[in-house]
């Protein structure tokens, strides 16, 4: 049965009690390894040290994050715990989409790395209809021409640009 | 006058006037969009404002920041699901008006209630300029130190019955902002010897990460929803009379609007949360809130949209930003060299009165475009969650990539994806962590300055504004601990309920004598004196 203080606790009760140990966990660590990672000067006064605001941030994280872990209506892991941390995990896949684009686009281009990204994610969210693809290589021109074309944002050619034809290659690096 | 002259002279280019328009029209599509929100987008925009000019560039942050609420309510509206966070409230009453028939009727009351609010907030604090120029000198290191750490402990103490993951989170982004070369001493901290740590951690990276690839996670791994939309048929200008029928509601809900934005940390929830609370007070009919009460909708639209233009009051007078889109603000004006504080009202005040009109003719250009291409502007909200998922990757790639061309900057934000996906499955505020940075930076330098000059603890608070922001962080913090006794007392009075035993002291000690007394207690007590007399016969 649920209890009062299970009731009253703001949001989700899957995946609370890992998190909070995780981040516990992580801060002590962090915090134990003060000594090594931060340095104390000689004759400066306390506010001024180096090591004086990593101790306060950290001391307020190893602090807050255990009285959270305490404040917990839970104690044990649960099967819900377990299928939370599983999600998480899922959203890996989506990170590696990501940085694939962002290795392939100093490779082969924002261009044709934009036309042939978006296409592929949408298909793997399942759209397949030819009018979801043609609005999907839309908005990659779209977002290409617009950013590097109109906005100039710094993004480099690729090297398959070096390749090309003088004239079309300073275009492509410059706009495309 | 000539004050206001010379910051038209500033707005009289092309560049802002396209600026303006993109960022109204902008902002108003992204808030009409039900998960993506102006963070999402300002998060995209930042690099790529970072080579405009600084009124340029904050003309187009400012816009999608003060026009994506006047959208937000379009789909909180017609389909009960708000567009940015803040039109929450308009759901309550506003859906209920599209469910009686009255869509249209609900819309030109939101759009007339918003413009009200925006425009209130921004003639007041034009009118209130000259005084906040007197005013900001006043704050030196010790003031700005002691504001920016009441902007934290607000924000943290903000978010009832988190407050303490808050806090924490809030001290991480303290932390991040501690990695990397340390300025004064040149020593390395928390860089484990790897050089992309020396630089720190950028800002933007994790700012893109916490809110545009966690949302892009999100969305992607979500289910798509059919929308069924309700037809508009009319004119939308109706709105504009029913709101001059309540000058009252419409009045007070502005002022809380700006009085809040000007408070950092507290933002459009709590000044919508007064507004609507006295609106239902003060009514004739306090039974038809929640049920299309015109208003309700009024005060929760004009209170969140005078916000905004309060809320560039600590970022521009003292540096000191209030929420995270306005610490996302802060970035663009230390990439132009351009230092919000005391220094900006002294010297460029007429940059600042040139954000404030242009905030003005914002509200005006959304007003009218909405009044006009409302019927065609409900069509986006029937595009499909995955694939804004997969939009928002997409741009979210621009926004990081394009700051300084390093695939590490990617993982970094990648990493920050998840964490912020993981804090929005939780229910997890990630905004603590963006202020913890940009805040946790200003308290270091500022903490340093101001110590130089200090010699007794005393001398910290002993000007006028120190002692004052002083007695205001402990009021704040003795309020917070007032409520949270209360709450567990509370807590504790329904657990109690829950159980037939009585609470009384008296009868508490009883129970506690039968227990010794029954036999089982007996036999307990009997068998753990056994086991401590064998661990005595040990030694």
């Amino acid at each position: 049965m649920t209890t009062e203080r299970e009731r009253r606790f703001v949001g989700p009760r899957r995946g609370q009690l890992i998190f909070a140990l995780v981040f516990l966990g992580l801060s002590a660590l962090l915090l134990a390894l003060i000594g090594e990672q931060t340095a104390w000067v000689k004759k400066t006064r306390l506010f001024a040290q180096p090591r004086f605001w990593p101790a306060v941030s950290l001391g307020g994280m190893v602090l807050l994050g255990g009285l959270h872990l305490y404040q917990l209506p839970w104690r044990r892991v649960s099967r819900y715990d377990l299928w939370e941390a599983r999600q998480w995990g899922r959203s890996l896949e989506y990170a590696l989409w990501f940085l694939a684009y962002v290795f392939l686009v100093p490779l082969i281009g924002y261009l044709p790395v934009t036309l042939a990204f978006v296409p592929l994610l949408a298909r793997r969210m399942g759209y397949r209809s030819r009018f979801m693809m043609g609005i999907c290589l839309c908005f990659a021109v779209a977002v290409v021409v617009l950013f590097k074309g109109f906005l100039s944002v710094k993004i480099p050619g690729a090297l398959l640009y070096e390749y090309l034809p003088a004239g079309l290659r300073s275009f492509f690096i410059l706009y495309l | 006058m000539d004050l206001i002259l010379s910051a038209i002279d500033i707005l009289m280019r092309w560049d802002v006037a396209l600026a303006l328009l993109a960022g109204s029209v902008g902002g108003v599509l992204i808030g009409a969009i039900p998960g993506v929100g102006p963070a999402v987008a300002i998060a995209i925009l930042l690099p790529a404002t970072f080579s405009m000019d600084p009124i340029v560039g904050l003309t187009v942050l400012l816009g999608i920041y003060g026009s994506s609420m006047y959208g937000g309510a379009i789909p909180a509206i017609l389909i009960n699901t708000p567009g940015t966070a803040v039109n929450a409230l308009t759901t309550y009453d506003g859906y209920p008006m599209t469910a009686r028939g009255e869509p249209r009727r609900a819309l030109s009351l939101a759009y007339s209630a918003s413009f009200f609010g925006g425009v209130f907030s921004v003639i007041c604090l034009i009118l209130f300029a000259p005084v906040l120029a007197k005013v900001a000198p006043m704050f030196g290191s010790r003031e700005i130190f002691l504001a920016a750490l009441l902007g934290l402990i607000l924000v943290v103490v903000a978010h009832r019955g988190q407050a303490l993951i808050a806090g924490a989170l809030a001290c991480f982004g303290i932390f991040l902002n501690s990695i990397g070369m340390e300025p004064v001493k040149y020593t390395q901290r928390y860089t484990f010897g790897q050089d992309f740590l020396g630089g720190g951690i950028n800002l933007i990276v994790v700012v893109l990460g916490l809110f545009a690839l966690s949302q892009a996670f999100v969305l992607l791994m979500d289910e798509d929803e059919k929308v069924h939309l309700t037809k508009l048929r009319g004119g939308m200008f109706q709105g504009l009379r029913e709101l001059a029928r309540h000058p009252r509601v419409a009045g007070v809900s502005a002022s809380f609007g700006v009085l809040m934005g000007m408070v950092p940390g507290v933002g459009e929830f709590t000044a919508q949360f007064m507004s609507y609370t006295y609106a239902q007070k003060s009514s004739k009919r306090p039974q038809d809130f929640g049920n299309g009460s015109s208003e309700g909708l009024i005060a929760a639209e004009t209170a969140n949209n005078a916000v905004p233009a309060a809320a560039m009051v600590p970022l521009l007078a003292l540096g000191i930003p209030g929420e995270a889109l306005t610490a996302m603000m802060l970035s663009v004006f230390y990439v132009h060299n351009v230092v919000p504080g005391p220094g900006l009202f002294q010297n460029d005040m007429d940059f600042v009165v040139a954000l404030y009109l242009a905030l003005l003719i914002l509200n005006v250009l959304v007003l009218i475009f909405l009044l006009f291409a409302t019927r065609s502007l409900i069509q986006v909200v029937k595009i499909p969650n995955r694939f804004l998922g997969v939009a928002i990757l997409t741009l979210s790639f621009v926004g990081v990539y394009s700051l300084r061309n390093s695939a590490t900057d990617c993982m970094v934000a990648a990493a920050f994806g998840i964490l912020g996906f993981i804090l929005k499955r939780l229910a997890l505020p990630a905004v603590p962590i963006i202020l913890g940075m940009v805040l946790g930076g200003i308290m270091e330098v500022k903490l340093r300055a101001g110590m130089a000059r200090v010699k007794e603890p005393w001398d910290f608070i002993n000007r006028p504004i120190a002692f004052i922001l002083f007695t205001i962080i402990i009021l704040v913090l003795a309020s917070h601990i007032f409520r949270v006794w209360k709450e567990r007392k509370e807590l504790k009075e329904a657990e109690w309920q829950n159980k037939t035993s009585s609470t009384s002291f008296g009868r508490l000690l009883s129970r506690r004598k039968n227990s010794f007394l029954k036999d089982r207690g007996k036999e307990v007590r009997g068998r753990h004196s056994k086991l401590l007399r064998r661990l005595k016969g040990l030694f």
